[in-house]
């Protein structure tokens, strides 16, 4: 332990150098907020002889809003977003997700970019994420790409990154006139727990009928899962509820949960259902709304 | 064994430290700089009893690396108390015996204090919110709800 390194990088290149280096000769682990690296370290299932903090990196702290494009740095913490009030009004599903992860206290430290690479099944902002199409923005040794959400996770705690690869920050597509988004989890209590089932819905109306739609699962599957069939049954509907049941129907096939003491399997897949058609509903109202 | 060398500020002073990778901020506060008024209870970021601020933003203390803490401005429950006065917190908790062992109190404190830097009018459901992440086993809360809502009355008549 007393050779264990902490590195905090000042620019993204730096970082990178350094974690591919490291990454190949022991282990290494990129520290944003630590609500759950520093759980793991404690607890001994994660042990990395380098730490490498990302939050002196100008990139992953920075929010920007191109003409109604957000693009929200990696390790940017729940209650700083919370401040940025226009993202709220243009992205509440993704804000509300967010703001699900723990007290306050995990707030002041917890980011988009730790919950996406702890590809925890249940992470609250996955789902979220993915229902409004945003993109990550990933850098390595061999320079940058971009990939969706939904593609992300390999696994429970498995990401597609390649070593050497920091997530940058998250890119938003502008915001569609009469498009509103909503998440939605189920836990047994009323806060500070992990969910049971978590749905994020994204839709868009114009003139009463669905022109677009974007469904999300998570906790229901080794990873957050969109729901393309869910997204086929709404768009061209009027949110009749033959589409509205189908699409819950979809939700449910899509399902493939673990059955634990938060949930049995048939629970779960009953659960994503109901909690699809509640989110739906917020999703509509706001669209409505603008 | 090189340990890392860290210059920071903890409530106003200058502070300087040498610590090992692992190590949190709590570690530091309580075993090096013999500051015990942050405490020490689950070290998993679930209680809230080891609450300060960083750069003004409420966080738990067992959750952030004290090399992290470079450049900093840490303020923890020994810098609530002004010149030997009370900040009002401290005093309404006392009034409303919000505290019976204690253990959660400095926690409950400095996570009250910033909820009313942010908002000095909180309602009822506002004040149990931002204190779910800080746990207390013996008042059952009203007490505390109450001296929160106390000190904010009077934060509001005196500004």
């Amino acid at each position: 332990m007393s050779d264990v390194k902490f590195i905090s990088p000042d620019t993204l290149e730096q970082a990178v150098d350094v974690y591919s280096k490291s990454s190949k000769e022991g282990k290494t682990k990129i520290l944003a907020g630590g609500t759950d690296l520093l759980v793991q370290i404690r607890s001994g299932i994660s042990q990395p002889d380098t730490i490498i903090d990302i939050k002196n990196i100008k990139e992953l702290k920075e929010i920007s809003n191109d003409n109604g494009s957000y693009t929200i740095g990696a390790a940017v913490a729940g209650a700083v977003l919370e401040e940025e009030k226009n993202f709220g009004n243009n992205w509440p599903g993704v804000l509300e997700a967010l703001r699900l992860i723990g007290s306050e206290q995990i707030q002041g430290r917890a980011s988009l970019g730790g919950n996406l690479c702890n590809a925890s099944p249940a992470g609250d902002s996955v789902p979220a994420l993915i229902a409004s199409g945003a993109t990550v923005k990933v850098h390595g040794p061999e320079g940058e790409r971009d990939m969706p959400i939904e593609s992300f996770h390999s696994g429970p705690g498995k990401t597609n990154l390649k070593n050497g690869e920091i997530v940058v920050n998250f890119q938003f597509p502008k915001k569609q006139k009469n498009s509103g988004d909503a998440y939605l989890r189920m836990i047994p209590r009323t806060e500070m727990d992990i969910a049971v089932v978590g749905c994020a819905v994204n839709v868009t109306i114009e003139n009463d009928k669905c022109v677009d739609a974007r469904v999300a699962l998570g906790a229901v599957a080794p990873k957050a899962l969109l729901v393309e069939d869910a997204s086929k049954a709404l768009i061209g509907s009027n949110f009749e509820k033959e589409a509205v049941e189908k699409a819950a129907l979809a939700c449910e096939a899509a399902c493939n949960p673990i059955d634990d003491k938060r949930g049995t399997i048939s629970y779960r897949k009953k659960v994503s259902k109901v909690l699809f058609k509640r989110a739906l509903e917020k999703a509509i109202e706001r669209a409505k709304k603008g | 064994m090189a340990k890392i060398q860290v210059k920071t500020k903890i409530n106003g002073e200058k502070t300087e430290f040498l610590c090992q990778a692992y190590d949190t901020v709590l570690d530091v506060l309580r075993r090096d700089l013999n500051m015990t008024g942050t405490k020490e209870v689950c070290s998993t970021g679930d209680c809230g009893a080891c609450s300060i601020t960083m750069d003004g933003r409420l966080v738990c203390s067992c959750l952030v690396l004290a090399a992290e803490t470079e450049d900093k401005n840490i303020e923890t429950i020994e810098g609530m108390a002004k010149n030997g006065k009370f900040n009002v917190l401290q005093k309404t908790f006392l009034e409303h015996a919000a505290l019976q062992c204690g253990i959660c109190t400095p926690g409950m404190l400095v996570a009250a204090k910033s909820l009313l830097e942010k908002n000095i009018n909180p309602t009822e459901t506002e004040i149990r919110y931002w204190l779910a992440g800080n746990l207390c086993r013996c008042t059952g809360y009203d007490k505390i709800v109450k001296a929160v809502q106390a000190a904010a009355e009077e934060i509001r008549e005196n500004a």
